[in-house]
């Protein structure tokens, strides 16, 4: 409860200096807008729908492209955690794609699938896909050899150690990547709905710009960061610590 | 013979040296339904010895048989529990103890065996804990549960106690012996304990190091319950001890005049 204080207070001081910059007039309007009007304007954008329009789609293109890219990424980390021969043929080209920033993909998409909403998948998915196949490798790199051993004494072997074992084994890693990939998914997907033709927050957000809209910019900078904020609290890293904690890996 | 060992040696292979002996020329006869301790001190490869039992190290010289046949894999005949644990933290107690047998019987023949064993070592209530809840000595106690769900003819078992306080150890020690005693095993036990190994064996099988090897043989021909201050069980822990005492100075010895060549 305390600490829910401080962060409440620390928000009031925040937006009590916002407004003190605003009412000295520093600086012309569509430069610092209010913080009310910022309010007042994402109050209206959510009533009159086209706010909640573009939060779906994006949510639409952040799911489908997440999904994809969890599975192939999943297929690849296996491919490469369980093949020597795999990884040492492609496991540093995956290090390298991984450092490649998510926005140098939107040209690319652009020229490949034009400006809708395709491209904007398809950078979603490139964003998250690497993550999780280095995650994913890393998994299967990291079963507990003392595990597969007592498993093997108890006649497990080939495919069946793999699924009865490793698979599971792996599962801390893997959730740490589903939450990695959700990560750079999500700056990808503004990344590119930014530079699309819509819809999209990050469409809503060009067009602001285009129009000089300095309360729409700032009032969807705001829901862009409260979502990441939400999702990774309350979905990500709760699932993640849970699954630490039942394999052990987190002390008590 | 129940379980022979034949000629039976190790090498690894070295990158520095081509090869490694860890030890060679082990031969030993061990009977069914006896409680048979390996004991020795570190790097005598005793463990390794366990390992190539259960099939998960490669016999590089001679032979090891059980009933006849020739151990090259693991298999459901031998059962081993490992000085850690090694329980599957994402099944909780039952399901790991069902774990061996699941695929082999129906569900309800495999809880009911499952439930079994756990009782059998006072773990019933904890059924449908998860490990991470589990104390050591707990945790342990299921691992052999669960390695004798599956059955086996044999009972391998590597320092099972060594990472145990003392108290718990102890306990641990009755449990067994009451174990042993219910099911007639033959439970092939590695130490590095002289007191555990006499407490608990028919015969302890003593190995030297440098070269690894068999340097003692004793049948343990006493009473059981075995309380430590039996003078018998201290004249024997007497002998052993002196036989021991040689081998690890050898190998402090050899650590010493490398500490000093270096």
């Amino acid at each position: 409860m305390k600490i829910a204080l401080k962060r409440l207070l620390f928000i009031v001081v925040v937006i009590g200096i916002w407004q003190g910059i605003y009412l000295a007039q520093l600086y012309p309007d569509y430069i610092v807008p209010s913080p009310f009007t910022v309010g007042e304007t994402l109050f209206s954008g959510f009533v009159d729908g086209e706010l909640l329009k573009a939060l779906g789609a994006s949510f639409k293109h952040l799911i489908i492209g997440l999904t994809l890219s969890i599975l192939t990424g999943t297929l690849l980390g296996v491919l490469l955690g369980k093949s020597r021969q795999a990884d040492e043929t492609a496991g540093m080209y995956l290090i390298a794609l991984q450092s490649i920033p998510s926005i140098v993909w939107v040209p690319l998409a652009i020229l490949l699938f034009g400006f809708g909403e395709l491209a904007v998948i398809f950078v979603v998915v490139i964003g998250g896909t690497f993550v999780m196949a280095l995650n994913v490798r890393s998994a299967i790199h990291n079963v507990p050899p003392q595990l597969k051993r007592a498993a093997r004494t108890m006649d497990t072997k080939g495919f069946e150690l793999f699924y009865r074992i490793e698979v599971p084994a792996s599962i801390p890693y893997f959730m740490q990547g589903v939450r990695l990939a959700w990560a750079f998914s999500w700056r990808a997907l503004m990344a590119g709905e930014f530079l699309s033709n819509g819809p999209g927050l990050g469409y809503s957000l060009s067009f602001a710009q285009d129009y000089a809209r300095m309360d729409q910019v700032i009032g969807i900078i705001i829901i862009i960061g409260v979502i990441g904020a939400v999702v990774d609290q309350l979905v990500f890293s709760k699932l993640e610590k849970n699954v630490m904690k039942r394999w052990g890996l987190l002390n008590k | 013979m129940f379980l022979e060992f034949n000629e039976v040696g190790k090498n690894f292979a070295d990158e520095q040296h081509g090869s490694f002996e860890v030890f060679s020329d082990i031969n030993l006869s061990i009977e069914e339904n006896q409680f048979v301790s390996i004991l020795g001190p570190s790097g005598c490869g005793k463990s390794t010895l366990l390992s190539m039992v259960a099939g998960l190290e490669d016999v590089t010289q001679g032979d090891i048989q059980l009933e006849g046949n020739e151990i090259n894999s693991p298999g459901p005949d031998r059962g081993m529990v490992f000085q850690e644990p090694s329980l599957f933290p994402w099944l909780n107690v039952k399901e790991n103890v069902m774990f061996p047998i699941k695929k082999k019987m129906s569900k309800a023949e495999a809880e009911k065996r499952a439930d079994h064993f756990l009782q059998m070592v006072h773990l019933s209530r904890f059924k449908n804990h998860y490990t991470y809840e589990l104390s050591g000595g707990m945790q342990q106690r299921v691992a052999i549960a669960r390695a004798l769900a599956m059955d086996p003819k044999v009972l391998l078992m590597d320092e099972p106690f060594g990472a145990l306080d003392e108290q718990t150890r102890h306990i641990l020690h009755d449990e067994l012996m009451k174990i042993w005693q219910e099911t007639r095993k033959t439970i092939l036990f590695v130490t590095h304990s002289i007191q555990e190994a006499i407490k608990l064996s028919d015969r302890v099988v003593v190995m030297g190091t440098r070269p690894g090897r068999v340097i003692a043989d004793f049948d343990i021909d006493l009473p059981r319950p075995r309380k430590r201050d039996n003078p018998e069980v201290i004249k024997l822990e007497k002998t052993v001890m002196d036989l021991l005492e040689v081998e690890i100075n050898k190998v402090l010895k050899e650590e010493l005049n490398h500490e000093d060549r270096a």
